[in-house]
C-alpha cells in the first residue's frame, strides 16, 4: 500500500514540476537558455528510448544513435521533398522502427548473445556514420535533397502544425513541443511497464530462461521493446533536425552513442527518470565546460576543466566504480533505509517483545 | 486405446563424444506419478531438458499426447502444457514473490482473475505473509516453493520436478511429499529425487537411470529389492 502511496505522489510530482517547468520556462528565461533547454528535453527523449530497452528489456544496445540518426535524416530528406512536415514526421518514426525491427528480427530470433548484441549494433551505427559521411557530391541525391556526406544537410525546414504548410512552429514553439512530447513519452512508457507486456518484459530481464519456460516467447518481447525503442529514438531524431534545423554524419558516430548509455548509466539504469536527469545534466555539464575555454596561454587547470570529454570520462569511471545503480536508485536506497530504520523503531515501540 | 500422454522414443543426446543419454524409450499414462532415480551424471536432468524443448535431441522423439515436439521451442512446450521445477531454484529472484506468482498466473488469466489466482497459489505455497519479499532474499527451501507455485500456476497437464525435496528440511519433505500427491489427484507428474523415502512415500512406479540409459523399471519395493540397482546406486547411497 505504501509502496503504491510513493509511487502515485512520485508521478505527480513529475507532472506537476515537468508543467510548471514547460509553462513558466519559456517566460523567465533568455531565448538562448530556451534553445539551450530545448535540446535537452530533446535528448532526454533518447535516454528514454535506451532506458526502456536496456533498463527494462536487459538489451544493451551500443548503437541507439543509428535510430536517432535515421530519424533525423528522414526527417530532412522527406521535408526537402513533400514540405509540409505531417508526413516527414511519421516516416521519421516509422522508418528507425522498421530499421529496429528488421535489425531485432535477426539479433533476437538468432540468438546472438548479450555481447555480441552490443558489438553488432554499435557497429551498425558506425557503417551508417561512414555510409553517410561519404555521401558528399552532388550524385548523392534522394529526390530533392543532396545527402551532404560530411558537410550535412543544412536548412532543413521546420516541422509545421499538421496540414498548414504555413503554420511553421517557431523556437518557442519547438521547446513547447520538445518539453510536452519528453512528458508524454515518460508517462506514457511509465503505463507501458505497468502493464501486462511492460511486467513480462522485466521478468525476461530477470530469468530469460525462467519466463521461456512459463510459456512465453522471450524472442518477441525482446523485439518489440527494441521495435518501440528505436521508433522513440527516431522521433527524437526528428526534433534534433528540427531544433538545429540542420543534420550531420556525427549523429551516428561513436561519441554520441557512447554519451547515451553514460546518461542511463549515471542515472540509473530500471527507472525512468534517472536517465532524464542523467541525460539533462550530463549535458548541462558539457555545455557548462565547454563555455570556459581558455583563449590561450599556458594555464594548465583551466584547460584540463574546460576539456568535456575528460571530465565525462571521469565521471563515467567514477559512477561504475562508486555508484553503480546510478544516482536515481542510489538516492532511492538511501531514502528507503533511512525509511525502514525509521519504521523498525516504531515496530519495536509497538510490540517491544518481538524477537528477530 | 488412447495415446500416453507422453513418450519417448530412442531418445539420445550426445555431447562431443560423450553420450548423456541413449535411446531412451519411455512411457508415461495420463495421470501418472512416476519417479526417476540414478547415479549422478545418470542423464536425468538432461532428459528433462529434451522433455522441455531446453535442448534438442540428438535423435530420437519427443511425443506428447501422440504430437512430435522433439525440436518445438521451450515456450511452445509450455503452452502445450508440460512444466518443470528445475534443480537449482530457477526463479525471478530480483522481483517480488507476488510478481513471480503473477507472471506464470498471467500467462492464462488477465486483471481481476489473475490477481485472484495470484493470491489463491499464495495461500497453497504459504507464501502470503512474504509475498511482497524479494525472492531473491528468501531462504532456499522458500524459494523451491515460490518455483513449484510459478509451475503450478501455468496450470500444466504434466509436471517434472527435478530434485523436489533437495534442501528441505524434513518438515518441508513430508510437506512436499503430501503436496505432490495432491497435485496428482489432478495431473501427470514425473519426479527426480535421490531421497528413497520421499520416493516411497509419494510413487507407485520407479524408472532407474543409469549411464544414459534405462536401466530397470518397476514398480518402488521390487527396486528397493533389485540387486543391481542396490549394487549401483542404492548401496553407494547406504555407504555414503
Amino acid at each position: 500500500m505504501n509502496e503504491r502511496l510513493l509511487n502515485t505522489l512520485g508521478l505527480v510530482l513529475v507532472a506537476v514540476v515537468g508543467i510548471a517547468f514547460m509553462i513558466l520556462t519559456p517566460r523567465v528565461a533568455e531565448l538562448d537558455a530556451v534553445l539551450e533547454l530545448t535540446v535537452y528535453m530533446v535528448m532526454a527523449i533518447l535516454a528514454l528510448s535506451l532506458a526502456l530497452i536496456w533498463g527494462y528489456g536487459g538489451i544493451l544496445c551500443f548503437g541507439q544513435s543509428a535510430f536517432f540518426g535515421l530519424g533525423a535524416y528522414t526527417y530532412a530528406i522527406a521535408m526537402f521533398n513533400i514540405g509540409e512536415s505531417t508526413i516527414p514526421l511519421l516516416l521519421a518514426i516509422i522508418l528507425p522502427a522498421a530499421f529496429a525491427a528488421l535489425l531485432g528480427y535477426f539479433m533476437f530470433y538468432g540468438r546472438i548473445s548479450d555481447v555480441y548484441l552490443g558489438v553488432i549494433t554499435l557497429t551498425v551505427t558506425l557503417i551508417l556514420f561512414n555510409a553517410v559521411n561519404s555521401t558528399a557530391g552532388p550524385e548523392f541525391h534522394i529526390g530533392t535533397a543532396r545527402l551532404g556526406g560530411f558537410n550535412g544537410i543544412p536548412g532543413i525546414p521546420p516541422l509545421n502544425w499538421p496540414g498548414n504548410k504555413t503554420a511553421a512552429i517557431d523556437l518557442e514553439g519547438m521547446f513547447y513541443l520538445a518539453t510536452g512530447s519528453l512528458l508524454v513519452t515518460y508517462f506514457g512508457l511509465r503505463l507501458l511497464l505497468a502493464s501486462r507486456f511492460g511486467r513480462i518484459i522485466v521478468g525476461i530481464r530477470e530469468n530469460e530462461r525462467r519466463a521461456e519456460l512459463l510459456g512465453y516467447d522471450p524472442r518477441a518481447y525482446k523485439l518489440a521493446t527494441f521495435t518501440i525503442g528505436g521508433a522513440l529514438a527516431g522521433f527524437a531524431g526528428c526534433l534534433f533536425a528540427n531544433w538545429g534545423n540542420f543534420v550531420s554524419p556525427t549523429i551516428f558516430g561513436l561519441s554520441q552513442s557512447a554519451q547515451i548509455i553514460i546518461w542511463v548509466l549515471v542515472g540509473g539504469r530500471g527507472t525512468l527518470i534517472g536517465p532524464v536527469v542523467g541525460c539533462i545534466g550530463i549535458q548541462w555539464l558539457s555545455t557548462a565546460l565547454g563555455a570556459n575555454q581558455p583563449s590561450g596561454g599556458a594555464d594548465w587547470w583551466a584547460k584540463i576543466f574546460a576539456n568535456a570529454p575528460l571530465i565525462l570520462g571521469l565521471i563515467l569511471i567514477a559512477f561504475v566504480l562508486l555508484v553503480p545503480k546510478g544516482l536515481v536508485p542510489t538516492l532511492g536506497d538511501w531514502g528507503q533505509s533511512l525509511f525502514r530504520f525509521r519504521g523498525r523503531q516504531t515496530a519495536k515501540r509497538l510490540e517491544p517483545e518481538a524477537a528477530e | 486405446m488412447m495415446a500416453p500422454l507422453l513418450q519417448t522414443r530412442d531418445l539420445s543426446m550426445h555431447f562431443g563424444g560423450v553420450r548423456a543419454v541413449r535411446d531412451v524409450d519411455f512411457t508415461l499414462d495420463e495421470g501418472e506419478l512416476r519417479c526417476l532415480i540414478g547415479p549422478n551424471g545418470a542423464g536425468k536432468s538432461t532428459f528433462f531438458k529434451m522433455l522441455t524443448g531446453q535442448l534438442e535431441p540428438t535423435h530420437g522423439q519427443v511425443l506428447f499426447r501422440g504430437r512430435d515436439i522433439s525440436s518445438a521451442h521451450a515456450h511452445e512446450i509450455a503452452r502445450l502444457g508440460i512444466g518443470i521445477k528445475t534443480q537449482v531454484p530457477n526463479v525471478f529472484d530480483g522481483l517480488s514473490v507476488r510478481e513471480n506468482i503473477w507472471l506464470a498466473a498471467s500467462r492464462l488469466h488477465r486483471g481481476e482473475k489473475a490477481r485472484a489466482v495470484v493470491e489463491e497459489m499464495l495461500q497453497r505455497i504459504g507464501l502470503t505473509a512474504a509475498a511482497d519479499r524479494l525472492v531473491g532474499q528468501l531462504a532456499h527451501g522458500q524459494r523451491q516453493w515460490v518455483e513449484l507455485g510459478l509451475v503450478l500456476s501455468t496450470d500444466p497437464e504434466l509436471i517434472l520436478l527435478d530434485e523436489p525435496a533437495a534442501g528441505m528440511t524434513h518438515e518441508e519433505v513430508l510437506k512436499t511429499a503430501e503436496l505432490v500427491r495432491e497435485i496428482n489427484r489432478s495431473k501427470a507428474l514425473i519426479v527426480v529425487e535421490h531421497d528413497m523415502q520421499f520416493i516411497r512415500m509419494i510413487a507407485k512406479k520407479v524408472t532407474v537411470f543409469n549411464q544414459g540409459s534405462v536401466l530397470v523399471e518397476d514398480e518402488v519395493e521390487n527396486i528397493m529389492r533389485n540387486p543391481i540397482v542396490r549394487d549401483i546406486y542404492l548401496g553407494k547411497q547406504a555407504a555414503a
